[in-house]
């Protein structure tokens, strides 16, 4: 976990060195907004039933952290202190509006499914948490970096129960029937826990519990 | 620095709300038309798939496939507006502002291949949030529905937003308007166990009664001025 990042002088910064690339991988598990940060919890309950709005709902996301890091970055040195939460609240507001226009000119079918968590993007807690952790203190190209890695764990949870909901729940994955016909007749039945948010807490907590049992080292110590 | 004086901040603030406001009316702006034709697609595709059709392109043949007319709360017919561009809950609006407004009300008359008349209309309300509405079939007899669709803006969801499933629509079906001496008494949503041998009632949803009430509500106010106009067809036409 601590690597010295050994760097000549004369060499030229890469674009994407350890530490940027520490900035997307380290969300994706050890720092994983959803399971170990428990932030966004929410959504990942609300709109988890099927793949497809799950996907659009994690790239608007994804979007939304990654630019709301990057302009807060940008402006981090001019904002007045006293206002800085309102301000990271109308940056954040601005871009999930744009957000919810485009979709709803777009891709109007989906938008519509996701309704009203589109615009409560702006209050999940994983956008104002990297604004203030790490957008208020950081250069504009690893907060940018900071915020798709977030996006990108945030996800990579939600898709993944996604994944579990609409093929358990629905026996379909991104709407195509994944479970034939014949294991229905053979008794098979699609499990209805799934379909209501409640199913996603548990699918959400299996999570959990598998890769704590891998990860050993996010276990408290006692 | 600056930013850190009173009017500083004031600047700041002022800088930041308008570049917002600016941006946001750009992009309102630019991407009205497409949002207001996916809602207007939306409709279209809403009223035709009450009489089964649901081909993904049907909605571009639908001043060929249904005839749309206004109709006044009266039930007197009204020239010079355009069904599709009438805003219902609006109008709804406008008459309880204002009791005199007469309330215009949208509907679409489909003739099926074997010339049977079905009447689309049209209903608006409130549930508990906000604005609910839907679409109805008629049969020609004015006094059966043949199938019902519901939306709403914002009802909760698992409890008044299960308006819009397949499982309450589908209760509508063949669900009766007039009592046996003809009249108006609309479809209930109501508690309790509902079959075929109610011919008024539905059942209700659980923990969402203010929309099933609201659902009730719609359908008793703007059914009621529909069969007004439907009423005086069938007079007119002897054969029916």
């Amino acid at each position: 976990m601590s690597d010295v990042l050994v760097q000549s002088p004369a060499e030229k910064k890469p674009l994407l060195g350890k530490k940027e690339r520490k900035l997307i991988t380290d969300p994706l598990s050890d720092n994983n907004p959803v399971t170990i940060q428990v932030l966004g919890i929410c959504s990942a309950l609300a709109v988890t039933t099927q793949m497809k709005p799950t996907m659009v709902m994690a790239l608007s996301v994804t979007a939304v952290v990654a630019l709301s890091n990057l302009v807060i970055s940008l402006m981090r040195n001019a904002i007045p202190p006293r206002i800085r939460i309102i301000v990271q609240l109308t940056v954040v507001s601005v871009l999930v509006i744009l957000v919810d226009q485009i979709l709803k000119a777009y891709m109007y079918d989906i938008s519509k499914q996701l309704s009203v968590f589109v615009g409560l993007i702006i209050t999940n807690c994983i956008v104002m948490g990297r604004l203030e952790a790490y957008a208020m203190g950081n250069k504009p190209f690893p907060s940018l970096l900071d915020g798709l890695g977030n996006g990108f764990g945030y996800g990579a949870v939600i898709l993944t129960v996604a994944f579990f909901r609409e093929l358990l729940g629905s026996g379909k994955l991104f709407g195509f029937k994944v479970i034939p016909d014949a294991v229905y007749e053979a008794g098979y039945v699609n499990n209805g826990l799934m379909m209501i948010p409640a199913g996603a807490l548990f699918v959400v907590a299996c999570y959990i519990w598998v890769q704590r049992s891998f990860a050993k080292h996010l276990e408290e110590k006692e | 620095m600056s930013s850190k004086g009173n009017s500083g901040t004031i600047v700041f603030a002022l800088v930041v709300t308008t570049l917002s406001a600016a941006l946001l009316a750009a992009a309102a702006t630019i991407l009205k038309p497409a949002q207001d034709e996916n809602v207007l697609k939306e409709k279209q595709q809403n009223i035709l798939s009450l009489v089964g059709l649901n081909g993904p392109n049907d909605y571009k043949k639908f001043d060929q496939l249904v005839q749309g007319l206004v109709i006044d709360q009266e039930g007197q017919q009204v020239q010079g507006v355009e069904a599709l561009a009438l805003d219902l809950a609006l109008e709804k609006k406008l008459n309880t502002k204002n009791p005199a407004y007469k309330v215009r009300y949208p509907m679409y008359v489909y003739q099926d291949p074997r010339g049977r008349t079905t009447y689309l209309l049209q209903v608006a309300g409130t549930g508990l949030w906000g604005p609910i509405w839907g679409y109805l079939a008629l049969d020609e007899d004015g006094n059966t529905l043949r199938s019902a669709i519901f939306d709403h803006k914002g009802e909760t969801p698992g409890l008044g937003a299960e308006i819009n499933t397949d499982v309450f629509e589908q209760q509508f079906i063949n669900k009766k308007l007039l009592n046996e001496q003809g009249d108006f008494v609309s479809v209930k949503v109501e508690k309790g166990k509902h079959d075929a041998s109610m011919p008024h009632a539905v059942d209700a949803i659980s923990g969402g009664t203010i929309t099933s009430n609201g659902v009730s509500k719609m359908l008793e106010q703007d059914l009621v001025c529909y069969l007004k106009y439907i009423r005086q067809q069938s007079t007119q036409s002897p054969q029916l």
